[in-house]
C-alpha cells in the first residue's frame, strides 16, 4: 500500500492506494505548520479504511510549501552565491536581475572566482584554491549558512563545482551547498538563480522534512518518505533536503498526472476548469510536457523543469455578456462569490455556470431561476464560445497532428462539451477532487540528461543511444527498479553557429520505485 | 533638436523591437539587454547621434557579438570585452574612434553597441549596417559601397585580441569564424571602420530608434487592447501575409547554420491556406499555397498572434499561433550587388526575390 498526500495552500488531500486501486480518499484543511494537517488527514484515512501502518510501503508527499516561502520572502536562509567563470561573466554577477527585496530577504552575497568551461569542455581558467579559501573566510565572517555554486557550462562538466564544494565543505563544517549542475540546465543566469533560490530554502527544507518524518513516525508509519518533483517523478528525503526547489511546480503536475491516471489514458490534454480560469496541460506517456521557455518565479527568471500550462480566463464564475449580437465569456469572474452572485443562487450576475444550467448541462442551485429565463440561444452561444476557446487552447498545446484525448476535471468542467474535434469523447474521471494526492501516490523515479553533444556525421544514433543509457542509469541510481525503466522523452535541437553539428539533447527516463521489503 | 539619449528605461523597448527586426535570428536580446543595463548604470546614458548629423571627420566603427547565441547565455560576455575589440582596432589604425555603429539592428547585436558606447563614453549612431539581421559579417550595406570589413579586431573575455587585415570580406568572415570558435564561440568584434562621410551614405538610417519605437508600439498596443501585430506592420510599411498555426517544424544543421522549414495552417480569414516558412538562422522565404509571397532581403517577421512578441526560429514549435508579416528592407539590398550578397539564391533557394511594398516610411 502507498499513501499519497498533497499539501496545497488551502487543502491537504490524502489517498490510500493498493497498486492502482484507491482504497480511501480524504480532504482536510492545510495548517500553517503543515504537519498537523497531515496528521488529521492520516487519521481521516484510517477512519475511512482501517489499515496497518506497518503495511504501508511508501509515502509520497507533494507540497507548495517551498514555493510559497519564496513568494512570501519568508523563512529564507542567508545565502552566498559563488560563481566559477572568471575572467568571463564578470559584468553580470550573481543576482544581477533579482528584485532588490529578495536579495535583501536572503542577505545575498555574490562571489566571482576563476574557473568554468568552454562549450567544448576546455577550461576557461583553472580553479584557484586560494580564491575559494578566501571566499570561505568571508562567508564565515558574515555568518552565512548556505551556498550556491555555479560554474560556466557545468551541465557539460561539473568538475569545478564539485571541487569548490569540497574545499568549502572542508573549511565550513555544516555549511549547506547547492550545485547548479544538479539544479538546472543550460543558461547560466537562470540556472544560477534556481540554485540560489534552492540554497535559500535549505534550512526550511530540513525543518519540513524532519517534521514530516516525525509526523509519519508518530502515526506508526515507518515506510520511506518521498517528495514529488516538478516533472512528476519522486525524490527521496535526502534529495529533498538538498534540492527543495525541485518541488516548486509539483502541484499542477500531480493534478494532471492524477487525472490522467484516473481516466486510464497516458497521453492526453488535461483541462482543469476552476472558478476563474481553465488550466490546460499536456501529458505525454503520463508526464507533463515541460515549458521550453524561461519561467519567472517571484520575479526571478529561472529555467528549471516546469510543466507547460496554458491558462485561459474561463471558469464557472466567468461573466457572460452580450454586446452588439456578440456573446463573450470572461475573462472577469465573480470568483469565490459565485454562490451569491450567480443567477442560479439568486444573484444578479449572468455567469458561465448559469448558462450551463440554463442549457440543461448541469443541475446547480435553483435551475428554475434560469431555465426559460435566460435566452436559450444566448446560453448556447456562450457555451459554443467556451467550447471554441478551449478547443483552440488544446490545439495550441498539441505537439503533433495525432488526435489527443481530453480529460476534464475541476468544478467548472460542466462548461465543457462532450467531445472536442478529433479528440473523441471527453473523459470525466471520478475522484478528481483528490487527483493531486493520487498523482503523488503513483509517481515514479526519473533520470534526466540535458546537454550539448557534438554529433559527427553518421553518429546521431550512437549519440542518442548513449544519452538514453545515461538517463536510464541516472534513474536507477536514484532508486528505480532496473527492469522497469523506460525512456519517456527524447528531444534534440541542432544549435546555430557551433562547429561539429552541436545538438542539444534532452532525454528523460522513468521507472517504478524500488520499494523496500515491508519492514516491521 | 534636443539630444537623444538611451537610458536604462529605454532598454526593454529596444530589446523587444530588436527581436522583431531580428526576423527570427540574431539571438535572444535578453543577455544584451542585461549587459546594456549594467553598462548604462556604470557609465551613464548613451548619446544617440542621428546619421545625418555625423560630421565628415568622424571615425566610426561597428561592434557586434560573433558566435553562438546559445553559448552567450552560458558564458556571459563582459562589458570590457566589447571595448577591448574597439581599442585594439583603434591602436592598429592609429585613430581615435568618435562614434559607435550598430552592425545589425536585429537580435542581441542591437544592444551590443549600447554596451560599447557606454563603456567607451562615445555616442552611438542612429543607424545600422543591415536594417535587420543577417548571419554573415559581409552582409552589410557598406559592402555595396566598397567598404571593407577589415581591418577588424576580435576579442574574447580572457583578454586575447586579434586584428585581421584581409584581402576581401569573405576571408574576413572565414578567419573571424575560426578565431571565434577557438575563443569559445562567443567573441566581440570591431569591424567596418568608416569615416563620417562614408558612414552617412553607407548605413541604414534611423534603425536604432526604430527598434525602440517598435518595442514601444507593441507595449502600448497591448496595454490599450489594440492589435500589436497590425501596429508593427503599419510602422514598417509592411503587409500581413498570414495568420495561423505551426503544424510542423523540421530542422537540421549544415556547416554551423541551422536550416529548417516550418509548415503552418491558416486560421480565421486564412482557414484552408497552407503556409511554409523556410529559415536558416533568420526567416528567409515565405510560401503561401505554393507561391513565394516574400523572401530575403525583405523582412519576414513571425510574431505571437496575441502578444506581438517576436518568435525566433529556434523557439518555433508545433501549436504556436502566429501572424506573419513582411516588410520592405532597405531598397539598396534589391540592386544586383545586394541580391548577390543576401538574395534568395545566396541562401540556396533557386528563385528571384519577391519584393514587398515600398520603402520604410521615415
Amino acid at each position: 500500500m502507498r499513501i499519497g498526500i498533497d499539501v496545497g495552500g488551502t487543502n491537504t488531500d490524502a489517498v490510500l492506494m493498493d497498486g492502482t486501486t484507491v482504497l480511501a480518499a480524504v480532504k482536510t484543511a492545510t495548517t500553517r505548520d503543515v504537519t498537523s494537517g497531515i496528521t488529521t488527514a492520516l487519521d481521516e484515512l484510517k477512519r475511512q479504511r482501517a489499515f496497518d501502518p506497518a503495511a504501508v510501503n511508501a509515502v509520497m508527499i507533494g507540497t507548495t510549501h517551498f514555493i510559497n516561502a519564496l513568494v512570501e520572502a519568508d523563512r529564507l536562509a542567508p545565502t552566498a552565491a559563488v560563481r566559477l567563470g572568471l575572467p568571463s561573466t564578470a559584468s553580470l554577477p550573481p543576482m544581477v536581475d533579482w528584485p532588490e527585496r529578495l536579495v535583501t530577504a536572503i542577505s545575498g552575497r555574490a562571489y566571482l572566482c576563476h574557473g568554468g568551461h568552454e562549450f567544448d569542455g576546455r577550461h576557461i581558467a583553472e580553479l584557484r584554491e586560494d580564491e575559494i579559501l578566501r571566499v570561505a573566510e568571508d562567508i564565515d565572517r558574515h555568518g552565512i549558512r548556505s551556498v550556491a555554486i555555479s560554474s560556466v557550462f557545468s551541465p557539460v562538466n561539473a568538475e569545478f563545482e564539485q571541487r569548490a564544494a569540497e574545499i568549502l565543505a572542508a573549511q565550513l563544517p555544516g555549511i549547506a551547498i547547492s550545485l547548479s549542475s544538479e539544479v538546472g540546465r543550460m543558461g547560466l543566469l537562470e540556472r544560477e538563480n534556481a540554485t540560489i533560490i534552492n540554497a535559500s530554502l535549505r534550512e526550511l527544507a530540513d525543518r519540513i522534512v524532519d517534521g514530516l518524518a516525525e509526523t509519519l513516525a508518530a502515526a506508526g508509519i515507518r515506510a520511506p518518505l518521498y517528495l514529488s518533483q516538478n516533472d512528476g517523478t519522486l525524490m527521496d528525503v535526502d534529495f529533498a533536503r538538498r534540492y527543495p526547489v525541485a518541488t516548486f511546480a509539483s502541484g499542477p503536475t500531480n493534478s494532471m498526472r492524477g487525472a490522467a491516471f484516473l481516466s486510464g489514458v497516458d497521453t492526453c490534454a488535461v483541462v482543469d476548469v476552476g472558478g476563474t480560469t481553465s488550466d490546460i496541460g499536456v501529458l505525454q506517456n503520463g508526464f507533463p510536457r515541460e515549458a521550453t521557455t524561461e519561467v519567472s518565479v517571484a520575479g526571478i527568471r529561472t529555467n528549471f523543469r516546469m510543466p507547460d500550462v496554458l491558462s485561459l480566463g474561463i471558469g464557472g464564475g466567468s461573466r457572460v455578456r452580450e454586446t452588439g449580437g456578440e456573446v463573450t465569456v470572461g475573462p472577469d469572474s465573480v470568483g469565490y462569490r459565485l454562490v451569491e452572485r450567480a443567477l442560479v443562487f439568486g444573484g444578479d450576475t449572468l455567469t458561465a455556470t448559469d448558462v450551463a444550467v440554463a442549457a440543461g448541462r448541469a443541475e446547480i442551485g435553483d435551475p428554475s431561476l434560469v431555465r426559460g429565463v435566460v435566452d436559450r440561444s444566448l446560453a448556447e452561444a456562450a457555451l459554443q464560445r467556451i467550447a471554441e476557446d478551449i478547443a483552440d487552447a488544446i490545439e495550441r498545446m498539441r505537439t503533433s497532428p495525432d488526435p489527443l484525448p481530453v480529460v476534464a476535471v475541476g468544478g467548472g468542467s460542466i462548461l465543457l462539451p462532450d467531445s472536442f474535434g478529433d479528440s473523441g469523447r471527453v473523459h470525466r474521471p471520478d475522484h478528481f477532487a483528490v487527483a493531486n494526492a493520487i498523482g503523488a501516490a503513483i509517481a515514479q523515479i526519473g533520470g534526466m540528461v540535458d546537454r550539448i553533444f557534438p554529433v559527427e556525421p553518421g553518429q546521431r544514433r550512437a549519440v542518442l543511444d548513449a544519452a538514453k543509457q545515461e538517463a536510464v542509469d541516472r534513474a536507477i541510481a536514484a532508486g528505480a527498479k532496473p527492469g522497469s525503466v523506460r525512456v519517456v522523452e527524447v528531444d534534440e535541437v541542432p544549435l546555430a553557429y557551433l562547429p561539429g553539428n552541436a545538438t542539444r539533447i534532452r532525454v528523460k527516463a522513468v521507472g517504478d520505485l524500488q520499494v523496500e521489503a515491508v519492514r516491521g | 533638436m534636443a539630444e537623444l539619449y538611451i537610458t536604462e528605461a529605454d532598454l526593454d523597448d529596444l530589446a523587444a523591437g530588436a527581436a522583431i527586426l531580428g526576423t527570427g535570428g540574431g539571438g535572444d536580446p535578453h543577455i544584451g539587454r542585461l549587459l546594456a543595463g549594467a553598462a548604462v548604470r556604470a557609465h551613464g546614458p548613451v548619446r544617440v547621434t542621428p546619421l545625418d548629423r555625423v560630421p565628415d571627420d568622424a571615425a566610426t566603427v561597428m561592434v557586434a557579438m560573433m558566435g553562438a547565441p546559445t553559448v552567450m547565455v552560458e558564458k556571459l560576455p563582459s562589458i570590457e570585452q566589447v571595448a577591448t575589440a574597439v581599442r585594439a582596432l583603434a591602436r592598429y589604425l592609429g585613430v581615435e574612434f568618435t562614434h559607435v555603429v550598430c552592425a545589425e539592428a536585429g537580435g542581441v547585436n542591437a544592444l551590443v553597441p549600447v554596451v560599447a558606447a557606454a563603456q567607451l563614453g562615445l555616442p552611438v549612431i542612429d543607424a545600422d549596417g543591415m536594417g535587420r539581421a543577417f548571419p554573415e559579417l559581409q552582409m552589410v550595406i557598406p559592402t555595396l559601397y566598397g567598404v571593407t570589413a577589415t581591418p577588424m579586431a576580435i576579442a574574447d573575455e580572457k583578454g586575447n585580441q586579434g586584428v585581421f587585415d584581409t584581402v576581401d570580406n569573405h576571408w574576413a568572415e572565414r578567419l573571424a569564424r575560426s578565431a571565434t570558435i577557438d575563443m569559445g564561440c562567443s567573441a566581440m568584434i570591431a569591424i567596418y571602420p568608416m569615416g563620417g562621410a562614408t558612414a552617412r551614405k553607407a548605413l541604414v538610417p534611423g534603425t536604432v530608434s526604430l527598434c525602440a519605437e517598435l518595442g514601444r508600439i507593441v507595449r502600448e498596443a497591448r496595454a490599450g487592447h489594440r492589435d500589436p501585430v497590425a501596429a508593427v506592420a503599419d510602422r514598417l510599411g509592411g503587409t500581413e501575409l498570414f495568420t495561423g498555426k505551426v503544424v510542423d517544424v523540421a530542422r537540421r544543421t549544415e556547416g554551423g547554420f541551422a536550416r529548417g522549414e516550418a509548415t503552418l495552417t491558416g486560421t480565421g480569414g486564412d482557414a484552408g491556406v497552407e503556409f511554409t516558412l523556410r529559415f536558416q538562422n533568420e526567416h528567409l522565404v515565405a510560401v503561401r499555397d505554393g507561391a513565394v509571397v516574400a523572401s530575403v532581403p525583405d523582412l519576414i517577421c513571425v510574431l505571437d498572434a496575441e502578444t506581438g512578441a517576436a518568435i525566433t526560429t529556434e523557439t518555433l514549435r508545433y501549436g504556436q499561433r502566429v501572424r506573419v508579416i513582411a516588410a520592405p528592407c532597405d531598397p539598396r539590398w534589391h540592386g544586383p550587388e545586394g541580391l548577390a550578397l543576401v538574395g534568395p539564391r545566396y541562401f540556396g533557394y533557386d528563385h528571384d526575390p519577391v519584393r514587398i511594398g515600398s520603402e520604410v516610411p521615415a
